[in-house]
């Protein structure tokens, strides 16, 4: 395990993830800094006649962590799939996996190692993303109650959190959105077993998460009802529900609860179910491949 | 002969009552003018469909003529912008206004005197404004107002500490409201297979109601508050 961190760690491409999360981070922090109330403007454009709200109170850290997530969250599947899909493929084209194989282990013990190797480096990267996105915009902006703009069946709603009901929902968020990442993680690793060079599995498991994002985001009768529950790419965004606060028969927020969490739960097991079925696939096929390499 | 004598009858009727209203509403209006500026505290609960907000802690500051804030110094709020009617001067401050005499209705369980006021410009943002009064406490208990731009709006008040001020304990301000949609392409949503409220229960008026728990009356008022 070790020895794969170590790898990981001397691949420059691992520092690439880091340094896009980075900077992806700071030009919306610099962007909303300078002129956060634009944004503010457009969301509550249709209510700006009705209501006063304090608009620099509401670009707070919190806020703004929400923000970024909700633009990273679709974009670090790829970040993920440029380390995991070299494990086995990387091996591969330098001609050292039949010499890796050659070692006292056993290649399913190697693909498990491979695979914790890939998902540490998920879990770094997630808290990379929690110090860019929320620690650096608390410093920043500041600490207040975070509001959530939101798109309910037909309709349209704003969620207000208060400051001391948010952190929480937070761990949650990055605990939930480290199960989904691992699915990209595992199905990388899944596809480099195929292929002499990491090109081949990145491609290939970006453009996986691409049809099936695109899929799970028509909205179509049929597909909803036949094709997105069997996507992993209609769970990925998940992590959002921690953050649809529950509401009492006058629409009051009530502190510390979920709209639904049977359905976080749900989506969570279907995740992990993700994992298994790919890991266990990885395993069984790695098992019975030729090594030529 | 008797037919005359009735029509008579009427039309001296109405001026005495017009002039019955109109120093109903002077007297009203003096009650309001003892107060020159006040803060109070109190709680704010909004009832509008397409927002989820808790409770909110909020201090009211008001300074004459029709200088008003209502700010949450504990977090975010959203305050209907035509809240600032909560200060009555800015229904029956100055005489720009003609005064009908509308007789007497039931307000709860208060018989109030129904006083509508007609501005006198024609161009004025207010159509018309319709004062419930408790003639025994001279307040008002309820203002409807509607209004040429921004709909209509309602308040109902209930008296109780500081009813010698024309202060009330409690507001519930109605308010029409718009469909709220969110600009497409803002949000990636996670579809929790919760269903959105039935049309049946969309309203397209909303309530923000506030609690008095306490107001400082006359102490003066800074004008960074109204900033």
């Amino acid at each position: 395990m070790q020895i794969e961190l170590f790898k990981i760690s001397k691949r420059p491409r691992t520092y690439i993830a880091f340094a896009a999360i980075t900077a992806i981070a700071f030009i919306f922090q610099f962007a909303f800094k300078a002129d956060g109330q634009s944004y503010m403007d457009l969301v509550l454009q249709s209510v700006k006649d009705s209501f006063e709200l304090e608009k620099a109170k509401a670009i707070n850290g919190y806020f703004m962590c929400y923000i970024i997530l909700n633009t990273l969250l679709i974009q670090v599947p790829i970040l993920v799939a440029l380390i995991a899909a070299d494990s086995i493929s990387g091996e591969a084209n330098m001609g050292t996996l039949r010499l890796l194989i050659s070692k006292p282990i056993s290649r399913t013990q190697l693909i498990l190692v491979k695979f914790a190797a890939a998902t540490i480096f998920t879990i770094l990267l997630l808290l990379w993303m929690a110090i860019t996105a929320l620690v650096i915009s608390l410093l920043i902006f500041g600490a207040d109650d975070m509001l959530i703009f939101r798109v309910k069946g037909e309709d349209s709603q704003i969620l207000q959190i208060t400051k001391d009901d948010i952190l929480w929902r937070y761990f949650a968020a990055f605990g939930y959105a480290t199960v989904a990442l691992t699915v990209i993680a595992a199905l990388s690793l899944f596809l480099s077993i195929f292929a002499e060079n990491s090109i081949g599995p990145i491609i290939a498991t970006v453009c996986i998460v691409i049809v099936c994002t695109i899929i799970s985001n028509i909205n179509v009768p049929i597909i909803d009802k036949n094709v997105k529950p069997f996507l992993f790419t209609s769970y990925l965004v998940g992590w959002k529900g921690f953050f649809y606060i529950g509401t009492n028969g006058e629409g009051v927020p009530i502190k510390g609860s979920l709209e639904n969490w049977p359905s976080i739960r749900n989506s969570l097991l279907i995740l992990i179910l993700h994992i298994a079925v790919i890991v266990t696939a990885s395993v069984l096929v790695f098992r019975k491949k030729d090594i030529l390499s | 002969m008797k037919k005359l004598f009735l029509i008579l009858l009427c039309f001296s009727i109405k001026p005495v009552s017009a002039q019955d209203a109109e120093a109903l509403v002077k007297k009203v209006k003096e009650k309001i003018d003892l107060v020159n500026n006040y803060e109070a505290d109190g709680i704010m609960k909004t009832n509008v469909t397409f927002l989820k907000v808790p409770e909110a802690q909020v201090k009211i500051y008001f300074k004459k003529p029709n200088l008003l804030k209502i700010k949450n110094e504990k977090g975010i709020s959203f305050v209907p912008k035509g809240a600032v009617s909560i200060n009555l001067n800015n229904i029956i401050g100055g005489d720009q206004y003609s005064i009908i005499d509308a007789g007497y209705e039931k307000t709860g369980t208060v018989k109030t005197r129904v006083v509508k006021l007609l501005p006198k410009d024609d161009n004025a943002d207010v159509v018309l404004s319709t004062l419930y009064i408790d003639e025994t406490n001279l307040v008002i208990i309820k203002a409807k107002t509607t209004t040429r731009e921004n709909g209509s709006y309602q308040l109902d008040m209930t008296f109780g500490k500081y009813t010698a001020y024309c202060l009330p304990d409690k507001i519930v301000f109605t308010f029409n409201i718009k469909d709220y949609k969110l600009p497409k392409g803002v949000t990636f949503d996670f579809d929790d297979g919760t269903n959105a409220d039935k049309p049946a229960e969309k309203n397209k008026t909303g309530k923000a109601e506030i609690s008095f728990n306490s107001y400082t009356i006359n102490k003066g008022v800074s004008d960074s508050f109204f900033k």
